[in-house]
């Protein structure tokens, strides 16, 4: 059989791929205040430690509020923008479309440091509104291309029927269209929640003083003292975005086998 | 007909108005102030609007942003040549050796680390490769090593390993989405025409596939040389990349059109060495038509 070898490799590649992540509980539970080897002993102290923590607890609400906003803004707009992609002809799409996806090829310190002196000359004050104001951009690629993939599997004699039963374009869209990119939408929801959760650099620079999840590891990562409840936080957050994640592939799969379509993979 | 098609384009113009409203006010409108700003004099904490290419001439003179540069240019290109050639034979085994059923299983696992916390990432990696690592201590442990190895410390090496994990499955995508589109019979007929595996796989496979390697090496380098956290972290701060840089003229020092120039330079230099890669995209392309 072919393969044997490749096999192997791909295994490798998968474990250097999860190296660091199969650390991260190791530590979490290690009760050695030293992020090395050899480990000292078991306990769950941090864990203790990061649910008494006021300020990461400050942080969350902050990211939570952040993620939810602009997933559903980035999503809300990549429903029309993916609508219109595969649906219509018209006029300088490609400029338009490539506009759209640009933030997905371009560096993050630019998008960022652009925002930020606009917002900055125009005496815009810096709060998690800013924030989500950079999230829903960077969010609204990768949820047109995920509901550019819903809407491309769609019939169109599907819609082409509501219209001859008398449906106007509105209620077609909302009795017929809807509910078969549902699964579409919400995968889009939820990769835009985890990259917004996840997102460092515009909140580093958008935020103002107000934390978010990841600018306030970042400032703690300083501390060594902070670094075993980080690593307990870090367990966390990988479960929480693995459980996303599993949801939203889920999600994609139904609205695949919904349409009829072929499963052409991953996220990206 | 006429009127049908109107009709389209005034629908689809009317339903991309709001995200191409969205990209113009938040992207496109601060890309150009930067733009503008780069042309800009700098007066203490305000900006003097006065045309000067004084900016661009201090960056382009600047033995400092030479150095930084080329080292955020070397590190992305070690990066991309490291990703892509590491994942190529996963793509290849994936596309080739995987039953159909299980591909979107081994996709999804790839894809898993991607998405979880990257500044967490960034950092296990500096207690992977760190003074007493797991690298380095486990190495002790079994005697391997007297001394720590000092190699992979806190510097370019580790850089490029944690860049080249973070960005790894931005580059079997591609690779994998390419080798999916090989028509099979062609590798059947190199076959039957008597060329052995090897032979088959590098004048068949391998120019076929080439579209998607220069599409993962873009996507892999273009990220990677604007990156931030990674040199904050790993490099201790001390080895900084032209992210930290820009941020460095932008908020540090407050020179915002010198900053914007800084930011407006390194976009030209990364543009022009996508576009020769598109050039190269195109002629591999133009091989397989």
């Amino acid at each position: 059989m072919k393969g044997g070898g490749l096999r192997a490799y791909a295994l490798v590649y998968l474990l250097f791929l999860y190296a660091p992540i199969l650390l991260l509980p190791i530590f979490a539970f290690n009760s050695g205040t030293i992020i090395a080897f050899p480990l000292k002993g078991v306990t769950t102290e941090w864990f203790a430690q990061m649910w008494g923590n006021a300020s990461l607890r400050r942080a969350l609400t902050n990211s939570l509020l952040i993620a939810v906003s602009s997933s559903i803004l980035a999503t809300c707009l990549g429903v029309f923008a993916a609508r219109a992609s595969t649906r219509f002809a018209f006029p300088g799409k490609g400029p338009i479309m490539g506009l759209i996806m640009l933030p997905l090829v371009l560096p993050e310190i630019i998008v960022s440091i652009s925002l930020l002196v606009v917002l900055l000359s125009l005496g815009v004050q810096l709060s998690i509104l800013t924030v989500i104001l950079g999230h829903t951009l960077i969010c609204m690629p990768y949820a047109t291309v995920i509901l550019s993939t819903a809407f491309n599997s769609l019939d169109r004699s599907l819609e082409e029927a509501a219209y001859d039963l008398g449906e106007t374009r509105i209620s077609a869209f909302r009795l017929v269209i809807l509910p078969l990119v549902m699964p579409g939408i919400i995968s889009s929801l939820l990769m835009s929640f985890t990259i917004s959760l996840d997102e460092f650099i515009i909140a580093f620079f958008l935020a103002g003083n107000e934390p978010t999840l990841p600018t306030y590891i970042f400032s703690q990562l300083r501390f060594p003292k902070q670094i075993p409840m980080i690593m307990a936080l870090g367990t966390v957050l990988v479960l929480m975005s693995i459980l996303l994640l599993t949801i939203a592939e889920y999600f994609r799969r139904r609205g695949i086998a919904k349409t009829g379509a072929k499963d052409t993979g991953g996220f990206l | 007909m006429a009127s049908g098609n109107r009709s389209q384009t005034a629908q689809g113009l009317a339903l991309v108005a709001p995200p191409l409203g969205y990209a113009v006010l938040v992207l496109a409108a601060p890309l150009l102030t930067i733009l503008a700003y780069s042309f800009f004099k700098d007066g203490y904490l305000t900006v003097v609007r006065e045309f000067t290419l004084e900016n661009y001439r201090t960056v382009w003179s600047d033995p400092i942003f030479h150095k930084i540069m080329l080292r955020s240019l070397g590190v992305a290109a070690l990066v991309t040549l490291a990703t892509v050639v590491l994942a190529f034979p996963v793509a290849y085994f994936l596309s080739f050796a995987v039953s159909p059923q299980k591909k979107a299983m081994w996709l999804f696992l790839i894809t898993i680390p991607f998405w979880t916390s990257y500044l967490i990432r960034v950092f296990l990696w500096k207690v992977i490769l760190g003074y007493n690592g797991v690298i380095n201590s486990g190495l002790k442990t079994l005697g391997l090593i007297e001394q720590p190895l000092t190699f992979i410390l806190y510097n370019v090496n580790a850089m490029v390993i944690t860049l080249a994990h973070a960005y790894a499955p931005f580059a079997i995508l591609p690779i994998f989405i390419a080798l999916e589109k090989i028509d099979r019979s062609l590798l059947e007929a190199g076959r039957d025409l008597g060329e052995s595996r090897a032979v088959t796989f590098w004048r068949v496979t391998l120019p076929l596939a080439m579209p998607g390697v220069v599409a993962a090496a873009l996507i892999v380098f273009i990220p990677t040389i604007g990156d931030y956290v990674t040199p904050a972290l790993i490099g201790g701060g001390k080895i900084p990349m032209i992210a930290n840089m820009i941020q460095a003229q932008m908020l540090d020092l407050d020179n915002r059109p010198m900053g914007s120039a800084l930011a407006v330079t390194a976009m030209l230099i990364v543009a022009v060495i996508s576009l020769a890669f598109v050039a190269l995209n195109r002629r591999f392309l133009g091989v397989r038509q």
